[in-house]
């Protein structure tokens, strides 16, 4: 089995936001709640650079460890999913989570959080593959159809790679090598404990 | 003039096509973006976090990475449940060992028969309406740091999570009376709960608890002031941080809310021990403690051994009770 990684080159995004877009109306993600955005960093200023940023889906899942629950689970592709049956919606993976990835919808009374939802890297949940139920919760499972992530897949500037991570790195070396220069893969070392050498 | 300034005109754009020919190649290679770029981990270095503008309305998530998450979670998952586990298992084993060489402490000069009242109906109200709050906010908060591993595997996932959302419903909830209970608590007996000499000595005879000495006491004892302090501090700390991860993110950042987090939850694991030792003596560590909180009314000789000076100062003003309820409210200044 794959494992499966996103790798965000960021000398190529473009801050175009299709990625939030697409995953928005991919899963038709509810209002107030984004899995995929798009964060751009020393804005207006020289050496600014932009990322397009998701759960990881982590080795060793902070999310998962912290759960007081235990509603996470790893697929056999390496993609970190949960349950929303078993969620309480405590928000105690949001603190463990180095990417900010879990969201909460606002149900009811002061602050109090809903079911967490998150990047499913487009494979669903624990119901069975691509039924109503799965999709009410999760959002579509492109996985279990044989397709990636619509985010990366629909990139504009294929800054956005998605797929198993030794491809998509190799891919990324490439490119580097090729043009010259590269400021590394954000996020891998805290998510994968890897960097890729330049 | 017209040609001679043509010439001129010509010979600079030939200079200038030449300089741009040389200096063309020259640039495209040196184009490195990256190198002025922002580099991840120097900006990890830097703040130990990455924070951007974003375009969506939740500013929140312009923190791209907090790898300090990973300290908050060896807190969580480590340090929490030692501190936790240490201090809950160890008062247990503490009162456990109390209790099996020293037994209840009795009322050595037996019961008179007369009683008089210690609390009154408003105070025990108050009291047990926090008492019950606690016990449920207790019980439903320690289920967040320890249910996974110890109430999960015996009822199954499907049971555990229907039974953690309601306990995060109550723990929610009662905070509301809790919070009252403390404040209450805080000002009803205050008066009482100051701390001054009478206590040095209290102390320094062990509290009665060791041995069988009665050291005198006002109307609440050393150690009745320290539980005191301890629901009035902790309780307030508990109540701070607790609406502070109730109310996520209203003015506290991802740092703020982990704080939050830390402190609400060591000062719970300690109040709960604390706690523990407070619902021993009042119940089988002492005999006649518990009618003070129950009905109301103390033995009198049960006020002579343990709170002597207050006795003393009652019985000035009113005497004793014979079946006769007396207001208490008064014995609080």
């Amino acid at each position: 089995m794959a494992r499966m990684k996103f790798l965000c080159d960021a000398d190529r995004c473009i801050e175009c936001n299709a990625c939030v877009t697409a995953c928005k109306n991919e899963h038709e993600v509810p209002w107030g709640i984004n899995r995929r955005r798009v964060v751009t960093i020393n804005d207006g200023k020289p050496g600014e650079r932009s990322i397009s940023m998701a759960c990881m889906h982590c080795t060793d899942a902070p999310c998962a460890a912290v759960c007081p629950v235990n509603c996470f689970y790893t697929t056999a592709d390496a993609v970190v999913l949960h349950s929303k049956d078993l969620c309480i919606g405590c928000g105690y993976c949001f603190y463990a989570c180095p990417f900010g990835a879990p969201q909460y919808p606002k149900v009811g009374n002061f602050g109090s959080r809903g079911k967490m939802d998150k990047c499913t890297y487009c494979a669903g949940g624990p119901e069975a593959d691509g039924s109503k139920e799965e999709y009410a919760k999760y959002g579509a499972n492109r996985l279990a159809e044989g397709k990636l992530p619509l985010c990366a897949e629909m990139c504009s500037t294929k800054s956005l790679l998605a797929g198993d991570g030794e491809i998509i790195a190799q891919i990324y070396k490439e490119r580097v090598m090729k043009r010259g220069y590269g400021s590394g893969a954000w996020g891998w070392k805290t998510a994968y404990r890897e960097a890729i050498e330049s | 003039m017209a040609s001679f300034g043509r010439f001129i005109r010509l010979a600079f754009g030939v200079c200038t096509l030449l300089l741009l020919a040389m200096a063309a190649p020259a640039s495209a290679q040196q184009v490195n973006p990256t190198a002025s770029s922002v580099k991840e981990q120097q900006l990890l270095q830097e703040l130990n976090r990455i924070q951007g503008r974003v375009s969506i309305p939740d500013q929140r998530s312009g923190v791209l990475e907090q790898p300090q998450g990973r300290e908050w979670r060896e807190f969580r998952m480590v340090t929490l449940p030692w501190i936790g586990g240490v201090a809950i298992i160890g008062m247990i084993a503490l009162i456990m060992i109390f209790y099996l060489t020293r037994g209840m402490v009795r009322l050595e000069s037996g019961h008179s028969g007369r009683t008089i009242v210690r609390f009154n109906g408003f105070e025990r109200f108050v009291h047990w309406m926090t008492a019950t709050c606690f016990i449920i906010l207790a019980i439903s908060g320690l289920n967040v740091t320890f249910g996974r591993q110890l109430l999960l595997p015996l009822i199954g996932f499907e049971a555990f999570s229907e039974w953690s959302q309601w306990a995060k419903y109550a723990h929610n909830y009662l905070s509301f009376p809790f919070t009252l209970g403390v404040v209450l608590i805080f000002l009803m007996w205050i008066g009482g709960n100051i701390p001054n000499k009478v206590d040095i000595e209290w102390a320094k005879r062990g509290g009665g608890l060791i041995g069988h000495d009665h050291p005198p006491a006002n109307r609440f004892n050393g150690g009745q002031k320290m539980i005191y302090w301890i629901v009035v501090i902790g309780g307030g700390l508990v109540a701070a941080s607790g609406y502070a991860l109730m109310f996520p993110f209203y003015g506290t950042g991802i740092e703020s809310m982990q704080m939050a987090q830390i402190v609400h939850s060591i000062v719970a694991v300690l109040f709960v021990a604390a706690m523990i030792g407070h619902i021993y003596i009042g119940t089988i560590g002492m005999e006649g403690a518990f009618a003070a909180m129950g009905s109301g009314e103390v033995d009198v000789n049960w006020a002579r051994e343990h709170h002597s000076l207050w006795l003393d100062e009652q019985m000035a003003r009113t005497g004793p009770n014979d079946g006769q309820r007396q207001p208490a409210t008064a014995a609080a200044e």
